[in-house]
């Protein structure tokens, strides 16, 4: 991913900003410029997300992604922000810990890199919560 | 809008072909659909080829003019010829366009043929251009493998409905089973609920054996108005249905994680253009890049209720000879899925199964047949019912 491309969402994926509308008051992360409810009625404004989440589904990747070779075996999971709102993203810790319905709370962790000399995309990613767990 | 009929098909074998090229599998396609229609191919006045990503697989774009080209329709004749994208849902969608084209009146002889060549770049490279079918900034930077997008499905099924790893290998064991009667697919081998989950993890709780493969193939057919298709053909097989749905590039945003609805709303706009109910289809081919989206897919499309299609399968029903043969093929799974090309090659077998020339494969008396081709995680689906009587 270019450096232009990574670093104009730098803001939504360092501190879990999205977007929400106030016509029907849906939380959008990531970010959406149309309201899909509302469509031309929406009324988008930018909305910073609590963070933690809990974990509707997952799997544990064996087979890496392109440039996740070094991480594999590692946690994928569909969060669900206390908001609302759901995305993808990664639950570090032992891969066996993690369950459908578990409370996650973010942390600032690297994603990958550009190659061996390209620039390295930090972002969200999740753990347990053991306070609501 | 006209009545069409295809007149025409013809698969070439899937597989690993290091000896062949994209343009020489997809010639080959489409010179035999020609051939099998009984026109000849200046007679044609449009192509729409189905092709998710020469780009990346051949560091080909301009598919369709090369498609042309190669096939001597450019050449004093200029024929149009569009290249249609939607991942994996390609094929289908450039049958669509084919159809809507000689529905019209626009166009009268029409070829819809799809293509994919995957095996010139590594594996690692044609999961990575498999993977720009997913959402590429909140999925694919995230991790998220297409096995990996699927195995959350499939978790969620298992968590929701009871689905067992037993019943999500039962796909692929009947799938292979199938494949091994058909002469084209990638492979013919049997296999066992054992070797299934025996095999590697690739996402849990997707084994290998649960994935489709990496294949080359190309696939075409000729459509016609119905009302001359028997100048050319006494076996023409109607269109009875063409119908596509869209939803959320991204798995995460789905209002159901187990549920495809844009299978389900391309599946409903179809029965309705057919004037049909899934008591009516006879076989189907769906679209198993993975054996949870066999079961989903046979959910989605009304077939059985939600979370019964892995007991379904499991029970044999969905075996060639059970209440409702699927991937009678062998599907993506055995048959092999060269993305572009499978929306027309699930075609092709429908029209081979309603024309009686199965051989063993063959479903008896089959009257009906449906085809279910979809792009990505379920953000674009395609939904087609041929017939044999129009």
């Amino acid at each position: 991913m270019s450096v232009a491309r990574f670093w104009r969402k730098q803001i939504n994926r360092y501190n879990i900003v999205g977007t929400h509308c106030k016509t029907c008051d849906t939380h959008y992360y990531p970010p959406r410029n149309v309201c899909p409810k509302c469509r031309r009625h929406g009324d988008i404004e930018p909305y910073k997300f609590a963070g933690p989440g809990k974990v509707v589904t997952y799997t544990i990747i064996h087979t890496a992604a392109e440039g996740f070779e070094m991480q594999a075996p590692y946690a994928l999971a569909i969060i669900e922000l206390d908001e609302g709102p759901r995305f993808t993203s990664q639950v570090v810790c032992d891969p066996k810990e993690v369950s459908i319905g578990m409370w996650v709370k973010p942390v600032f962790r690297k994603l990958g890199e550009s190659g061996d000399k390209g620039m390295i995309y930090y972002g969200t990613k999740y753990v347990p919560d053991n306070d609501r767990n | 809008m006209r009545d069409v009929a295809i007149i025409g098909v013809k698969n070439t074998n899937f597989g690993e072909m290091w000896d062949r090229s994209f343009r020489d599998i997809v010639v080959e396609a489409g010179v035999g659909a020609i051939e099998d229609s009984g026109i000849s191919g200046e007679k044609l006045d449009g192509m729409y080829v189905g092709n998710m990503s020469g780009g990346q697989f051949v560091e080909q774009e301009h598919i369709g003019a090369l498609i042309a080209d190669y096939s001597g329709l450019s050449l004093d004749l200029h024929i149009p010829s569009t290249r249609v994208e939607a991942a994996c849902a390609s094929g289908g969608l450039a049958f669509r366009q084919a159809v809507m084209a000689v529905a019209s009146g626009h166009e009268d002889l029409v070829m819809a043929a799809g293509v994919e060549k995957m095996t010139d770049v590594s594996a690692t490279a044609a999961s990575a251009a498999l993977a720009a079918a997913a959402d590429r900034e909140w999925e694919g930077i995230m991790g998220a493998t297409f096995p990996g997008l699927y195995a959350m499905i499939a978790k969620m099924h298992m968590h929701q409905y009871g689905t067992t790893s037993e019943q999500l290998a039962a796909v692929a064991v009947k799938n292979h089973q199938n494949g091994s009667m058909n002469p084209i697919a990638q492979y013919k081998s049997r296999i066992t609920i054992d070797n299934v989950l025996n095999s590697i993890m690739v996402a849990d709780p997707l084994h290998i054996f649960d994935c489709s493969p990496i294949t080359d193939g190309a696939s075409a057919l000729v459509l016609a108005p119905a009302d001359i298709a028997h100048e050319y053909t006494d076996t023409p097989i109607y269109v009875k249905a063409t119908a596509q749905a869209s939803d959320t590039i991204a798995l995460h945003d789905r209002r159901d994680i187990t549920t495809l609805d844009a299978s389900v709303m391309a599946g409903k706009r179809a029965y309705e253009m057919a004037k049909m109910t899934p008591a009516d289809i006879d076989l189907v081919e769906v679209h198993d890049c993975f054996t949870i989206a066999e079961i989903c897919a046979i959910e989605d499309l009304g077939f059985v209720k939600k979370g019964l299609g892995g007991k379904m399968t499991e029970d044999g029903e969905t075996a060639i000879g059970g209440k409702i043969p699927v991937n009678t093929s062998g599907g993506l799974k055995a048959c092999g899925h060269p993305v572009g090309a499978t929306g027309i090659k699930q075609l092709v077998e429908v029209t081979q199964q309603l024309r009686g020339d199965s051989g063993p494969r063959q479903v008896d008396g089959a009257e009906v047949g449906m085809t279910h081709n979809v792009g990505g995680s379920g953000a674009t689906a395609v939904v087609n019912i041929l017939a044999r009587k129009r």
